[in-house]
């Protein structure tokens, strides 16, 4: 070619006029605001809205998952009737492939992995809004198109927003992926990140904040693109790295809230309003849920991702369970459990780990039906995303009645004669209240202590994600029983029908 | 930025209805809040078919569909998987303990 593009664009920028500007603006706007594409727009928000509002409660959960699907297929019909020009085959494409990768996710994909999954579904999503803001980036100034890029003047305030999107899903993106590799084990949790992690964190986002600044004051330098691109990528690597997996339900949830706004921003830039509702009903959702994953361990967003647990100012594990220690046999506790009144269930992530959940609901059965009434204590943070123990307990056909949360339940530890504590540690760990000093203080906890009897079922006496010993388990009123969660549930419904 | 005061006006109305919304979930079902919400965000398969449209109206080249058709199978995954594995765990929530277990 004689005359090549790039020496032909600032030419041509010179050219426009703000009339051309604002044609522009009529003819997208007509065709978004056209009769039918604004009905499926309006529909499909109300859908979306609905959708959330029915999922508060099991009753009426699943008419909003049909509203949901219903609102997303308006929306998609609506948007093909608009845009007509687009390549149904590279859509219908889309489509076909994305569901052979989607529904065998969702068809065989075991309940104990659904973190995983959540955190696989983030990445996916953000992936989506950075590929698609990056081709939007690349048309609006004129690489990839011949007509569009001499349309328009640069805007400086539309190009820092395209930018924050693209960061925001590129760093979603790599640090979903480390969340994911770290709940399916692919990443070992020993790594916690390099010493100075924080300065390298701190810097790669310092860098993506001043590219971001550059692109949008000089919209047209492209080669600053695909800069803000890798340094998205390696903050949100960076940043997930050292997070350890306690702490994951925070991180997921901030993740969640990351995707949302991101899907919101591309709504801002491509003058789509249902963009723009849909992904902040997605990204509020996220902050309501990393903020009661925070409060549920009474630490802030900043000490979550960039704090570290220091457990150097905590008594040795010796000093605390010296002799103190008592242990117990599947036999003893379900000769403890005859004919008592009440009993707690306190499940952790150590049941989801020795996938007990069927087995807890033999017993739950067992002793349902020697009239000893059964309730199960769910914290918030107990597991690796919100809510993760009452999916396990459903699974397991334990009906949700049974199922109570934290504030409800701790008055009533003190009217209750066994707590069976299955794999978890931090959050029944009384120096919660009792040591201000100790990593985990004011963190609210399940008073598991006030029980008559506590068994708690445990491998061994390692210390939690926290790093702390745990002063209950050498309390005068607990037994321990050392064995894996399965193994020691079923054991315990064994020897209480051999007794009976 | 076009209309860029009624983008926010719907931003922050929509955000504070989501907060409203969500504020009132059960913790019982904070994870298919969570694969509900996720797959609700999957609306940026609309965004990936306006750029590609956008693209193909105005001779873009290939790369605008490419990266697009990329998009809208990420997006569709999680259309696909999230509302089914959304429905798949609250079939799961039962009031009653079934008989005969």
């Amino acid at each position: 070619m004689v005359n090549d593009g790039l020496s032909a664009i600032p030419l041509l920028l010179a050219e426009v006029t703000p009339q051309a500007v604002a044609n522009y603006a009529l003819e997208s706007s007509a065709a978004a605001n056209s009769l039918v594409g604004g009905a499926s727009y309006l529909t499909a928000a109300a859908l979306f809205i609905l959708s959330l509002k029915w999922l508060s409660h099991p009753r009426t959960a699943r008419k909003g998952v049909r509203a949901g699907e219903v609102g997303m297929v308006v929306a998609i019909v609506g948007t093909l009737l608009i845009f007509q020009a687009v390549s149904i085959k590279w859509v219908l494409i889309g489509v076909v492939l994305g569901s052979l990768i989607g529904a065998p996710m969702a068809i065989w994909m075991p309940m104990t992995a659904v973190p995983q999954r959540t955190a696989l579904s983030h990445a996916f999503g953000a992936l989506a809004a950075a590929l698609v803001g990056t081709a939007h980036y690349y048309w609006l100034y004129g690489l990839w198109s011949e007509e569009s890029g001499i349309k328009f003047t640069p805007d400086h305030f539309e190009t820092a927003v395209l930018a924050i999107e693209v960061l925001l899903g590129c760093l979603t993106f790599t640090g979903s992926l480390v969340a994911f590799g770290k709940l399916q084990d692919l990443i070992p949790s020993s790594i916690k990140g390099l010493p100075n992690q924080n300065v390298i964190n701190f810097s790669l986002l310092g860098a993506a904040i001043l590219v971001a600044i550059w692109l949008a004051v000089s919209p047209l330098t492209h080669v600053l693109f695909p800069v803000l691109i890798l340094l998205g990528l390696a903050f949100g690597l960076c940043l997930v790295i050292p997070i350890g997996g306690a702490d994951m339900p925070t991180v997921i949830s901030l993740l969640n809230s990351y995707a949302g706004l991101s899907a919101s921003l591309m709504g801002f830039v491509l003058n789509n309003y249902l963009l723009i509702v849909a992904g902040a009903l997605d990204g509020s959702s996220g902050l309501i849920l990393s903020i009661i994953m925070c409060k549920a361990m009474n630490r802030s967003f900043t000490n979550v991702l960039f704090g570290r647990m220091d457990a150097s100012k905590v008594a040795a594990a010796d000093d605390v369970y010296g002799g103190k220690v008592k242990s117990a046999t599947a036999e003893d506790v379900a000769m403890l459990l005859d004919g008592v009144r009440r009993v707690v269930v306190v499940p952790g992530y150590g049941m989801a780990v020795s996938q007990a959940q069927h087995a807890v609901r033999e017993l739950f059965h067992m002793l349902e039906e020697r009239g000893t009434e059964v309730e199960f204590a769910i914290h918030p943070v107990a597991g690796r995303m919100p809510g993760h123990m009452n999916v396990l307990l459903a699974e397991a056909d334990i009906p949700y009645d049974k199922l109570k949360e934290m504030d409800e339940i701790n008055p009533s530890f003190a009217q209750t004669d066994v707590v069976i504590v299955i794999g978890a540690n931090d959050v029944v760990n009384p120096l919660a209240n009792t040591d201000p000093k100790s990593p985990i203080a004011g963190m609210p906890i399940l008073n598991v202590g006030d029980a008559r009897t506590v068994v708690v079922v445990k491998r061994s006496l390692s210390p939690g994600f926290a790093g702390i010993p745990n002063p209950l388990f050498a309390a005068d009123n607990t037994l321990m029983l050392f064995e894996d969660g399965k193994k020691a549930v079923v054991d315990m419904v064994a020897a209480m029908k051999a007794a009976s | 930025m076009y209309n860029l005061e009624a983008k926010l006006f719907v931003f922050l109305l929509s955000t504070f209805l989501g907060l409203e919304v969500i504020r009132r979930v059960s913790p019982l079902l904070h994870t298919p809040l969570m694969s509900l919400t996720n797959a609700i965000s999957a609306i940026s398969i609309v965004a990936a078919i306006q750029v590609m449209a956008e693209g193909i109206t105005t001779g873009g080249s290939g790369w605008i569909t490419f990266l697009c058709t990329l998009g809208v199978i990420a997006a569709t995954t999680n259309i696909v998987g999230g509302f089914w594995i959304t429905d798949r765990m609250l079939k799961m929530f039962r009031r009653e303990t079934p008989d005969g277990k």
